[in-house]
């Protein structure tokens, strides 16, 4: 009994252990000192700088109201942001279809090798940053919203057919063994067995996406794309501040709704 | 038996017919709002590929040229996670309902939920304007935008941990840092470091862009390049971020999926 009073002592590390840990710190000891050495931090600075913070943010607080619903203000451009958003998900919902059968590893048993294709082909697609899509696109098709909507469709793929690839290999799979067992085809299994079962996930997540997408959509003005970056930019540059104060509620609000209402249908679908 | 089957009537289609005519009406009014033209987009993806055709042969020098403002985006992005992640920490207690009371969760939350929608641009933008231009305003709004992330994500591992010890905790009569220091961190350890490491891959990519505002990076280079329509170097800044980007998702997933 008096044994197993003791308090039980982790046991004692080795020394492979030790240096490995000893290794690890030092390796991170590095890794900042290195970080740091590229950063030029000015404490004067930051002292000169205080008033200044001081004095932008009582200016965004000072809201220009009247750009709110000016012609091209505030509420204009957080339409067009959401028409972005929602054209350029859509797409991405769509196109993610077949990607998503492809990633997935109970849609390919035989041929491992086709999910892992799959797989790797979204991880490349989410890759870039949403603006650098952007940047490309408006190559393609100039600047304006539309290059805007084709950067989030392509961009959301990645994301949009993981979710999808995970919900069908989360499925029930014996209703595809049922459909194969009285001859279906693959066609007839895809439509009778597979997609009744993951098209709420499907929507569920395409409307998940749909509202991180609104705010990836709220900068993409920034460079060219269309919707509320660009008077954004434009008050930035313009250090306009009560300016960046109005276009700032108007992405608060218009995020937090949608994301509120997207929630709400989420929660019934799935 | 035929009667009980005829009192099944299918469910009424009126809601869906509702809901895909407001969806129809939606995206028409969307489509012209943001002047959609397939046309223009199969007569311009030539472009695209002319772009990076001018990728070959590489211009060596120019990614040499690049490399130190490359590192800087990532200096930025370890930085600006890692003053994040100690910023999180004190607001994933106060935002987890199994460790705090509920109206201290529920402002936590609503702070939490007005710093995440403001994007990550924004903050730089006006960091910039606050210390001046420099990956300084870029750690700053990094900082900001990955401690939003993890608060979020962690809070919620925090909620779903094993009630078990926090009552064993309570019931020997524990003070809150007790519990928190014996009960909660050694449960929420492995998911928090997981996180942050996530965090870390994404902020590796705000990190890219943040220069366009001016706060540093990468982007600083590529906002200048497509000033003066120098598109050889843009699609060079962008491959070299694309490579990366890769280079650091795959290590931090490796490092994640042994934490895990």
């Amino acid at each position: 009994m008096s044994q197993q009073n003791k308090p039980l002592a982790a046991p004692p590390k080795t020394l492979f252990q030790k240096i490995k840990l000893a290794l690890y710190v030092i390796f991170f000891i590095l890794l900042y000192a290195w970080c740091f050495s590229g950063i030029e931090l000015d404490t004067s600075k930051i002292k000169e700088s205080l008033p200044v913070a001081g004095r932008i943010i009582s200016d965004i607080f000072d809201v220009e109201w009247s750009f709110i619903p000016e012609d091209e203000g505030v509420i204009d451009n957080m339409f067009m942001t959401i028409a972005i958003a929602l054209l350029g998900t859509t797409i991405a919902a769509t196109l993610a279809i077949p990607f998503g059968f492809l990633a997935a590893t109970n849609m390919s048993k035989k041929n491992r090798w086709i999910s892992s294709v799959g797989k790797r082909i979204l991880n490349v697609i989410r890759t870039l940053p949403e603006l650098i899509v952007a940047i490309i696109f408006i190559v393609a098709v100039g600047p304006g919203p539309f290059a805007g909507v084709l950067a989030i469709g392509f961009h959301s793929i990645g994301m949009i057919g993981k979710l999808y690839s995970e919900a069908i290999e989360n499925m029930d799979e014996s209703p595809m063994e049922a459909m194969n067992a009285c001859g279906a085809n693959r066609i007839q299994t895809l439509w009778f067995s597979v997609l009744p079962q993951v098209l709420p996930e499907f929507m569920s997540y395409a409307l998940y996406k749909f509202e991180i997408n609104v705010r990836a959509a709220s900068v993409l003005g920034m460079v060219g794309a269309g919707g509320i970056g660009t008077p954004l930019l434009f008050a930035l540059i313009g250090h306009d501040w009560n300016r960046v104060g109005a276009i700032l509620i108007g992405i608060i609000l218009v995020v937090m709704a949608i994301d509120t209402i997207s929630g709400a249908i989420r929660k019934r679908l799935v | 038996m035929s009667q009980a089957q005829k009192k099944i009537k299918p469910p009424s289609k009126l809601k869906y017919t509702i809901a895909f005519l407001i969806l129809a009406a939606l995206y028409v009014v969307s489509w012209r709002g943001v002047k959609g033209d397939i046309g223009e987009l199969i007569d311009g993806l030539p472009n695209i590929g002319d772009m990076m055709a001018q990728l070959w042969p590489p211009d060596f020098n120019y990614f040499i040229e690049i490399l130190d403002p490359m590192l800087e985006t990532i200096q930025m992005a370890i930085l600006g996670t890692t003053f994040g992640a100690l910023l999180s920490i004190p607001m994933i207690l106060l935002a987890s309902s199994n460790i705090f009371g509920r109206k201290v969760v529920l402002i936590t939350r609503a702070i939490l939920n007005v710093t995440r929608t403001i994007p990550e641009l924004l903050f730089a933008g006006i960091f910039v304007a606050i210390v001046g231009l420099g990956p300084f305003a870029g750690i700053m709004a990094l900082t900001l935008f990955s401690f939003g992330i993890i608060t979020k994500m962690t809070y919620e591992s925090v909620e779903t941990i094993d009630p078990g010890p926090l009552e064993a905790m309570t019931a020997v009569g524990a003070n809150k840092l007790q519990y928190i220091g014996f009960a909660v961190v050694p449960q929420a350890l492995p998911a928090f470091v997981a996180y942050v490491f996530y965090t870390f891959e994404v902020c590796v990519r705000a990190s890219a862009i943040l220069g366009l505002v001016g706060a540093g990076g990468i982007g600083l280079v590529l906002n200048t390049a497509l000033a003066m329509y120098q598109y050889t170097h843009v699609a060079s800044i962008i491959l070299f971020t694309l490579i990366i980007v890769i280079l650091i998702d795959t290590i931090s997933t490796r490092i994640r999926e042994k934490l895990i």
